[in-house]
């Protein structure tokens, strides 16, 4: 179930290699079919989308758009509405850290300028070696064991800055 | 005399090991208040939800059989069924229990609903940061599809000629999504921007068409009202909002998580003996009692207050989606406030001027104050644009920054006064910081 995201090194795509196969198309038929309308497709899409090419740079919503049948400004104004539709590259690991309140309340933000310090980036900003980006999200509904991070999907509670580096170095599990 | 969480009633969570699996679920007599249900009209499926008193769960409290009985009936019209498992608001983390413990009981309620309503298709709206979560809501309803419980085969599977189908759709980061007119927004592949109400969804919904849209937490408590019958539901907790609610607890107290409870329970018992109480033995400044949007309550009025609606309204909160937020009496309040603002500012869609504005200025304001820069006037002043964005926006997220931001400051001033200085010895500088900066760049310009 778990789907490696794979991130495209090159910052840019090029129009010509941004395709879905012929496998994905037909998943994307059956995306479609769900709905009275192939428009509601378009969520689906983006996510199908950000899963295989790393992030939504405008090659791609091009083809979506095309897919779909739908105008390029369309996409391009549902993907830019919303913060999980990544308008740039990401890092391999992309560090989620809550500051609202909640988290606020139990060191969420002693949590996020830690890690920030780490790694030297700020809020939405990659490592030049493309391994980690950071996040200062909102609540992302975990508050009963905040502080919280995610990395990439996978939800991490109760989590305190000694615990930190070693998870994101991959070392420790922490629950 | 203590509370103790084993001796209370516990409908929507059970402790049974393996509840989400099928199996397990219908060994505990899962799907048999649905068979029930298909034994009545649709009509009476309805009036024993109106007789179980039941409120939604999403924040409103608006009765959930009226809402089922605005849709109308006898239409050939396809009509749909929301889920709302957006769960954005700051301090909710509810439905995900119900999502990775009982998914099944949310989805016999989508079954009972969709026959008393005569929905063929039901869309469950799931925030897009709850990866695991969708995952796990969407092996179970294959399960249930494999089993014949829904889709076609449900006819063969329990008789009958009503069918219905489930769709999980995944959100992608953005709290307007909870709003239920921007959640039909988002579902129909659209920029997620607020609907004007009148039209309202049981008339106007999903693709034009009648549409109900139900919080999940609400779903699951209808197979249980089926089970154990409207009367006897109506009995459990406070009679004006009878059943039991999931109270997230979290912040300043030493067990921090979601608590079953019958509603009506007093709120200063939940947070010492449910939750521990407040680390330390520290006292209480101030609670927030049904997540972030909701009027604070001051830590010494909290007496007689009680976790049901009706009291909570008369404390001078709401309790919205039950999220109670403890802060002790070290908390720095103004920096709370100017968080929650940042919030609010964020998640604006940017529609009504207000609030897209609103929502900027106030947090502006909260930084000043936060940083010792203001004067007592600007805490005048934040009220006055507060008031300002209440009643004047399309959806709710208006009030929803207008209300901490007055409520805090009425009713914790001394917290602000604190912080701010009596004369303002410069000019603060504008700072413009509304713009959003996450957009792709403009290529080039032809003219």
């Amino acid at each position: 179930m778990n789907e490696t995201i794979s991130v495209i090194s090159s910052s840019e795509h090029d129009q010509e290699n941004i395709a879905f196969t012929e496998e994905e198309l037909q998943r994307i038929e059956q995306i479609k079919g769900k709905y009275p309308e192939a428009q509601a497709a378009v969520m689906p899409l983006l996510w199908l989308a950000q899963k295989k090419w790393g992030w939504l740079s405008i090659p791609v919503l091009k083809h979506v758009a095309e897919v779909l049948s739908l105008p390029f400004s369309h996409v391009q104004g549902v993907a830019s509405f919303y913060t999980m539709y990544w308008k740039r590259p990401m890092g391999r690991r992309h560090v989620q850290i809550c500051t609202n309140i909640s988290c606020l309340l139990r060191g969420g933000e002693d949590l996020y300028n830690h890690v920030s310090n780490m790694l030297e980036i700020g809020h939405m900003e990659r490592t030049d070696d493309g391994e980690f980006s950071l996040e200062e999200v909102e609540c992302m509904g975990a508050c009963g064991g905040a502080p919280m991070i995610a990395i990439n999907e996978d939800y991490y509670e109760n989590v305190t800055i000694e615990e930190v580096e070693p998870l994101l170095a991959g070392k420790d599990e922490v629950e | 005399m203590a509370l103790n969480y084993d001796d209370l009633p516990k409908l929507v969570l059970p402790t049974i090991p393996d509840l989400h699996k099928l199996d397990v679920y219908r060994q505990h007599g899962g799907y048999e208040a649905y068979r029930k249900a298909l034994t009545m009209s649709p009509e009476d499926v309805i009036e024993e939800v109106k007789k179980s008193g039941l409120r939604g769960r999403g924040g409103a409290c608006f009765p959930t059989g009226l809402k089922w009985s605005f849709m109308p009936k006898g239409s050939d019209k396809p009509k749909y069924l929301c889920i709302n498992g957006d769960e954005s608001e700051p301090g909710s983390f509810k439905d995900r229990q119900i999502f990775e413990y009982n998914p099944h009981l949310m989805i016999e309620g989508i079954l009972i609903a969709g026959y008393a309503m005569g929905i063929t298709t039901a869309f469950i709206y799931i925030r897009g940061e709850y990866h695991k979560w969708v995952r796990l809501v969407e092996q179970a309803a294959q399960d249930a599809y494999d089993a014949g419980l829904i889709g076609e085969r449900m006819k063969e599977t329990f008789g009958g000629d009503y069918s219905l189908e489930i769709v999980v759709h995944k959100g992608a980061g953005a709290y307007i999504c909870g709003e239920e007119s921007s959640l039909m927004e988002s579902l129909e592949g659209k920029r997620p921007y607020p609907r004007i109400k009148p039209p309202f969804p049981a008339q106007k919904g999903l693709w034009g068409m009648p549409t109900t849209i139900n919080n999940v937490e609400t779903l699951a408590c209808v197979p249980v009202i089926l089970r154990i019958g409207g009367d006897e539901y109506a009995k459990i907790g406070a009679p004006g909002h009878p059943g039991t609610i999931l109270l997230g607890v979290s912040g300043h107290v030493n067990k921090p998580g979601v608590y079953e409870v019958p509603t009506g329970l007093p709120l200063l018992d939940i947070i010492n003996d449910l939750a521990g109480g407040v680390p330390g033995g520290k006292k209480i400044k101030m609670v927030i009692p049904g997540g972030s949007s909701m009027p604070p309550l001051r830590g010494d009025e909290l007496e007689r207050v009680n976790m049901d609606a009706d009291s909570i309204k008369e404390a001078g909160s709401y309790i919205g989606t039950a999220g109670v937020m403890v802060m002790d009496e070290d908390t720095d309040i103004p920096h709370v406030l100017r968080r929650t603002i940042h919030f609010y500012h964020h998640e604006s869609c940017g529609q009504c001027t207000p609030c897209r504005e609103g929502c900027g200025w106030l947090e502006k304001m909260l930084i000043r104050v936060d940083e010792g820069d203001a004067t007592s006037e600007d805490l005048d002043l934040l009220i006055d644009v507060a008031n300002n964005i209440d009643g004047n926006t399309i959806c709710a997220l208006g009030e929803a920054a207008a209300w901490p931001t007055r409520y805090t400051i009425e009713r914790l001033r001394e917290e602000f006064e604190k912080n701010v200085k009596k004369e303002r010895e410069h000019t603060p500088l504008n700072i413009v910081h509304g713009l959003r900066t996450d957009s792709h760049e403009v290529e080039s310009v032809v003219h």
